[in-house]
């Protein structure tokens, strides 16, 4: 069957304004718009995936105000007026890979690229608060996300690789 | 031929877009398509009674409702079966949404299309589906018992029942070969669930044009050519109007080879009816219960062998459990049958397995296909003769080799592509010395023995395999070389992370002496390339691989032809570098490709400055002939298809050491090391990646993955909570050794690598457990609790 | 898999989200940091019809280490808490149970006082909040505020005293007296999650560096945190010449834990013993090493 289209009751809507990657946007969401799905849909920035939507595979990792959060368990709503970095933030202004892209990329540690966002955006502030980890606590730092092609092993390899490559840049 | 790039651990070409964003993966595309959602049954096993959609009307921006009932001819039917094979008596598909009876949990029942996915979601929880419950057939034993039906046509639930038998030497069957030798064994081994679980899951995008009547669908697939023809026949669209692509992929590992999904027919049709662009992106619950899953198998064996562990008889029974349907076949319990046999010479040979239906989500191959439950047979085999006759594990296993002038080896058993099973090339005892020598097996006793002094307990295990790889019928590879020198690739296989387009460029640019840069690759593109089989059976880098490479070398061939002309040599002296067509010895004598490329096409009009020298009179043509000369075509370009007689074996060792806490149960691994052989490497740093992938997955399936069922039906871990995929804290650091042991069948000798890291994994770990514990491992997963309840039945 | 539509409510002072909550009643629900309720209403396995977002109410972002303990106000997240070098100084147990609840990634959002809330009893911090015997502080509009000890706040699982209405403005932990050890132990399937069996211990010592008190709550165990008091079982004898695998053997007499899909019942009991014993016999252990610090006061 198909609907005639009338309109039904709609729910209520929130005007918010995010700054993303440094450009402030602003956007019109029910309450309960998921902030993965804000930043996918309404501001067309689809380089943060979706892949469990219940805060275990980390895909949608985001930088909130520098930290890293889930941003499927975020509503967007919830962070108006705050800070977003997704991975379309993290080269440089003139587009230069920052080192931890290049280091993923060096290393080969990535496959299908799903995960891969999740990642850079986890691992971009785990050097900043610790420019140089240890092996474990660079396994602790990933080990909220999940990655199915890679094994993981070149992934550990790369965060040693971008701290390296980030201290010769210091 | 140069071999500069073929060989080399070049540096990826998928990755600048997916380490900045730029990915485009289904989701990613039409922002303002309408969205579908879809009522699954909650139910296992049901007929349906009622739908009742009034109260979901009225929900805000709901755009359509449907159900079987609305369906229209050809897409209403079942879904195709797409491997049917004569041992499938009962293979049976199920309607792309429910018709009278759900059979797992998970299955569509209701398609919704609403403004986007939250509102599609809101419709979907108001309609109303009455249910008279059926008993639900959960359990392979269970359903094999027949006592209840998944199928009501399907007499004790047997989909497909298929003996081969390899007699020895002499003509000794296997059971009288058993009888007949010194020692037997017999035991039950057991092998749980797991599935893919890509990290993107499906996804259908549709684009109807009604200005031209044609569709384009963006599927997460590993092959659209095939999808584009099932969708074309399904919604009665003449091909050519139909185009399919497969963009960037978030991970296959076999369950995207299934096709066309119900889905894959609903989206697009509903595109057509509505006019309006329409997608659906399967959420992780629905990828749980409505996808595909693999693995699970019983298996009854009995064993005889000699006093050196020779094998003289093995008699193989499997119970395969194959869901609720049979979309693609018998592939899984076949592979598992045909590839038990792994690098070993057995006397005689007999498998033979069931078929069995549950109401339980299908089963088609993941990652492995079958392989993982036949190689942990024939490895637990090994080690229980091993331990039977007081031998060393490794030991038995090189008496039991396929030696390396016993190629090509014939184990006289039909493989899944229908022909025999004949190795191609292989060389295991020299793998077994270097994993033993990796792994540092003859210096693990005293290992072991001060562990012990410390209180601790390790143990160590071993696992082969041969895994045939590079499937036909065939793949190809069209190769164009622009007037600009750039070189464009396309395959129709798809791509999920394998770096295709990475290792093609690499080919096509070592065959064609190009510049790295100067090539682009498609893949899964049916606009690009239309015949296509699809990725899988680790066949992609063999069929396709070799197919650009045979397209290049006719394009190579023509570009000699040309310059020769053009240089005025014989095509011999020439060689191509760097992009240059040169005369070898005679750096002076060169002409570049991309000016190769403009002689190619006699051209009435000059487009650009470089296109003058094509044009009628230009003065370059020779006037004794057509410009374009009889049997030639214009255009710097070529196609061609690389078709094997048969598949390619691939092979490997594993070892692994484990430590078990006396207390806790926990399993650690502590060191893995894989020897791998996968003929010619095109770029170790991929092939290295596929097997840390395949080595993290067999870990997840070994100690942690599993799909629990409950006796309704229900699977009680559909979720990342409870299916636990291993983290950076679960996988260990693999240690790899390769050896190359070219395959004589294809050009470029190559063997297929995707799945082999997964292989093996299991059988391995069983081994290390079972030695660090001395208990029997016969069935796995095994997890901390199952490790703490074996070890109370041992000392009880 | 997406939420239903609910009516957000965004309060920015403690007095406007108790009036929320209260207009609200059975149908209202907190959201703090949401790492246990998004997922819920994402798989809507909840779907209340308002939902009170708190993340505004800065005067709840509160870590205080005063009146003998840490009070966590309901904004501080699990990192916050974590990284504060008062808190480790004050109540080191918080800070050893907080590195063990899921990953980074979801501490930096997540509260403490949350996941008291949420009750869940494979969680760590309800059981650490249980063996401290510290308390939860609710509110509601008009009705003030109650302090209910953690032995009465966690009811059953994923339900705790909360009444419709009531916010959970903060929890306290009190702090180790003096000649005092504590110790968290746990084993999960995969690192970082729910913990299969775990405990939490406390372990005090008399002035002879004997054991005067040891008590351990259990993660897992049952449909609250199970708190054992050991005391008896471990006999007052110093630390190191303790029997625990009596210790252990009397823990599984004295629980009745559930099997799951990833743990049998009788491995659970068994693990909880292995645990609680281990957890005991390291918190001895630094209580011992605290009796030795020149300090030696309450830390």
């Amino acid at each position: 069957m198909k609907t005639d289209g009338r309109p039904a009751v709609s729910e209520a809507l929130h005007e918010i304004t995010l700054t993303v990657n440094g450009v402030v946007r602003e956007a019109k969401v029910p309450g309960r718009r998921l902030l993965s799905d804000c930043l996918r849909h309404e501001l067309g920035l689809t380089g943060t995936h979706v892949g469990c939507e219940h805060g275990v595979c980390g895909c949608c990792t985001v930088l909130l105000d520098g930290d890293p959060v889930r941003s499927c368990l975020t509503f967007a709503v919830s962070v108006d007026g705050h800070e977003i970095t997704t991975v379309e933030g993290l080269s440089g202004p003139g587009g230069e890979l920052s080192p931890v892209q290049r280091a993923f990329s060096e290393c080969h540690a990535l496959q299908c690229g799903f995960c891969t966002p999740g990642f850079l955006c986890t691992v971009t502030a785990l050097l900043r608060d610790n420019p140089a980890p240890t092996e474990d606590e660079v396994v602790e730092g990933i080990s909220g996300n999940l990655c199915r092609c890679t094994g993981y092993q070149n992934i550990v390899k790369a965060v040693h690789r971008a701290a390296e490559l980030m201290g010769d840049e210091a | 031929m140069t071999t500069k790039l073929f060989g080399e651990r070049v540096q990826r070409r998928e990755d600048l877009r997916l380490i900045t964003g730029q990915g485009r993966y289904v989701d990613d595309l039409g922002r303002d398509a309408l969205a579908a959602a879809f009522v699954r049954s909650p139910h296992a096993h049901a007929r349906i009674r009622d739908i009742d959609v009034s109260a979901a009307v009225d929900v805000d921006g709901l755009v359509a409702i449907y159900t079987w009932e609305d369906l229209p001819e050809r897409v209403r039917d079942p879904l195709p079966l797409l491997i049917p094979h004569p041992a499938l008596t009962h293979g049976r598909t199920a309607y792309p949404l429910a018709r009278d009876i759900v059979r797992h949990v998970g299955e569509p029942v209701v398609m919704v299309v609403a403004r986007d996915r939250y509102l599609a979601e809101d419709a979907a929880a108001l309609i109303e589906v009455d249910y008279e419950f059926l008993k639900p057939v959960v359990g392979i034993e269970e359903a094999a018992q027949g006592a209840h039906l998944v199928h009501e046509d399907v007499p004790g639930n047997l989909g497909a029942h298929l003996v081969q038998e390899v007699p020895s030497a002499s003509g000794a069957g296997a059971r009288e070969a058993i009888e007949a030798a010194p020692h037997t064994l017999a035991f039950r081994l057991d092998f749980e669930r797991s599935a893919s679980m890509p990290l993107e899951g499906r996804g259908v995008y549709a684009r109807w044009d009604p200005d031209d009547r044609s569709l384009r669908v963006y599927s997460s697939t590993q092959t659209s050519t095939s999808v584009r023809m099932a969708v074309a026949a399904k919604l009665g669209l003449p091909l050519p109007s139909v185009e399919v692509i497969a963009p960037d992929v978030g991970g296959g590992f076999g369950v995207k080879i299934v096709h066309p999904w119900p889905e894959e027919v609903l989206v697009p049709w509903a595109a057509m009816l509505l006019g309006r662009e329409v997608k659906w992106t399967e959420d992780r619950r629905e990828h749980f219960i409505s996808s595909a899953h693999e693995r699970g198998q019983v298996q009854h064996v009995r064993v005889g062998f000699d006093g050196e562990g020779r094998i003289l008889g093995l008699d193989v029974t499997i119970l395969h459990d194959h869901g609720a349907y049979t979309p693609y076949g018998i592939i899984v319990p076949i592979i598992t049958a045909t590839q038990l046999l792994g690098p070993y010479r057995i006397g005689a040979y007999r498998v033979e397995f069931s078929s069995i239906y549950t109401n339980t989500v299908q089963v088609t191959p993941y990652r492995g296909a079958g392989r993982p439950q036949g190689v942990f047979c024939m490895e637990r085999t090994m080690d229980r003769i091993a331990a039977h006759l007081g031998l060393d594990r490794a030991d038995v296993r090189a008496a039991n080799f396929i030696q390396p002038g016993d190629f090509p080896y014939d184990q006289g058993l039909i493989f899944q592509d229908g022909r025999p099973l004949i190795y191609d090339s292989g060389d295991y005892p020299e793998s077994l010395r270097m994993i033993k020598e990796l792994i540092g097996w003859d210096g693990f006793a005293a290992l072991k023995a001060e562990a012990a002094a410390e209180g601790r307990t390790i143990g160590i295990g071993l696992g082969c395999y041969v895994e045939g790889t590079g499937v036909g019928p065939y793949e190809g590879g069209h190769v164009q070389v622009t007037s600009d020198g750039r070189v464009h690739v396309s395959t129709g296989l798809t791509s999920q992370g394998q770096g295709h387009e990475t290792v093609f460029a690499q080919i096509a640019a070592t065959e064609l002496g190009v510049p790295l840069d100067r090539v682009s690759v498609v893949t899964g593109d049916t606009r690009r390339f239309g015949y296509a089989v699809g990725t899988f059976a680790s066949r992609a880098a063999v069929m396709s691989g070799n197919a650009i490479a045979l397209a290049c070398r006719k394009v190579r061939d023509k570009a000699l032809r040309i310059a020769a002309e053009a240089l005025e040599a014989d095509p011999r002296d020439l060689e191509i570098e760097d992009g240059m067509v040169r005369v070898a010895g005679n750096p002076g004598a060169s002409i570049a490709l991309a000016t190769v490329a403009v002689l190619s096409n006699p051209l009435r009009y000059a487009f650009d400055e470089e296109a003058k020298r094509a044009t009628q009179f230009s003065g370059a043509a020779s006037m004794d002939r057509p410009p374009v000369a009889e049997g030639e075509e214009p255009g710097l370009e070529g196609r061609d298809y690389y078709s094997p007689v048969r598949s390619t074996f691939a092979s490997g060792m594993h070892a692994a050491i484990v430590e078990t806490d006396p207390d806790t149960a926990e399993i650690k691994i502590l060191r893995y090391a894989v020897v791998h052989d996968c003929g010619r490497l095109i770029n170790p740093m991929i092939v290295e990646g596929q097997i840390h992938g395949g080595v993290a997955q067999g870990v997840g399936g070994a100690l942690y993955e599993r799909m629990v069922y409950d006796a309704h039906g229900q699977l009680l871990n559909a979720s990342f909570m409870d299916f636990l995929m291993p983290y950076a804290t679960e996988v260990p650091f693999i240690e790899t050794a390769h050896l190359e042991t070219p395959s004589p069948l294809n050009p470029l000798g190559i063997k297929g690598a995707g799945e082999a890291g997964v292989i093996p994994v299991s059988a391995v770990i069983a081994a290390a457990i079972e030695d660090a514990e001395g208990i029997t491992i016969d069935r796995m997963p095994i997890s901390p609790s199952e490790l703490h309840e074996l070890r109370g039945r041992a000392t009880s | 898999m997406k939420p239903s539509a609910f009516d957000y409510h965004a309060p920015r002072t403690l007095g406007e989200t108790l009036e929320v909550l209260a207009g609200a009643g059975p149908h209202g629900k907190v959201l703090a940091g949401g790492q246990s309720l998004i997922p819920l209403l994402n798989m809507r396995l909840a779907a209340p019809s308002h939902l009170v977002d708190i993340n505004r109410v800065t005067s709840l972002d509160t870590i205080a280490v005063r009146d003998g303990g840490v009070r966590v106000g309901a904004l501080a997240r699990h990192a916050a808490v974590e990284r504060s070098a008062a808190v480790a100084r004050a109540q080191p147990l918080l800070g050893a149970a907080l590195r063990l609840v899921a990953h980074p990634v979801i501490r930096n959002r997540g509260t403490v006082v949350g996941s008291l809330v949420h009750a869940d009893p494979s969680a760590e911090l309800p059981a650490v909040l249980t063996v401290l015997d510290g308390s939860v502080r609710l509110a509601r509009h008009g009705g003030g505020e109650r302090d209910v000890p953690a032995g009465e706040f966690f009811t059953g699982p994923l339900e705790s005293a909360t009444e419709p209405g009531e916010l959970a403005v903060s929890a306290f932990f009190p702090a180790l007296p003096a000649r005092a050890g504590s110790a968290f132990c746990e084993v999960a399937r995969r690192h970082g999650d729910y913990a299969m069996a775990g405990a939490a211990a406390v372990v005090v010592l008399d002035e002879d560096l004997r054991i005067a008190s040891a008590r351990v709550a259990c993660v897992s165990a049952g449909p609250v945190p199970v708190l054992l008091d050991m005391s008896e079982v471990c006999a007052h004898r110093p630390a190191a010449s303790d029997d625990w695998d009596a210790v252990a053997r009397a823990v599984r007499d004295l629980i009745d834990p559930e099997g799951d899909i990833h743990a049998t019942a009788g491995y659970r009991r068994h693990l909880t013993g292995v645990l609680a014993a281990r957890a005991l016999r390291i918190a001895a252990q630094e209580a011992t090493e605290d009796r030795d610090d020149a300090t030696g006061g309450p830390r």
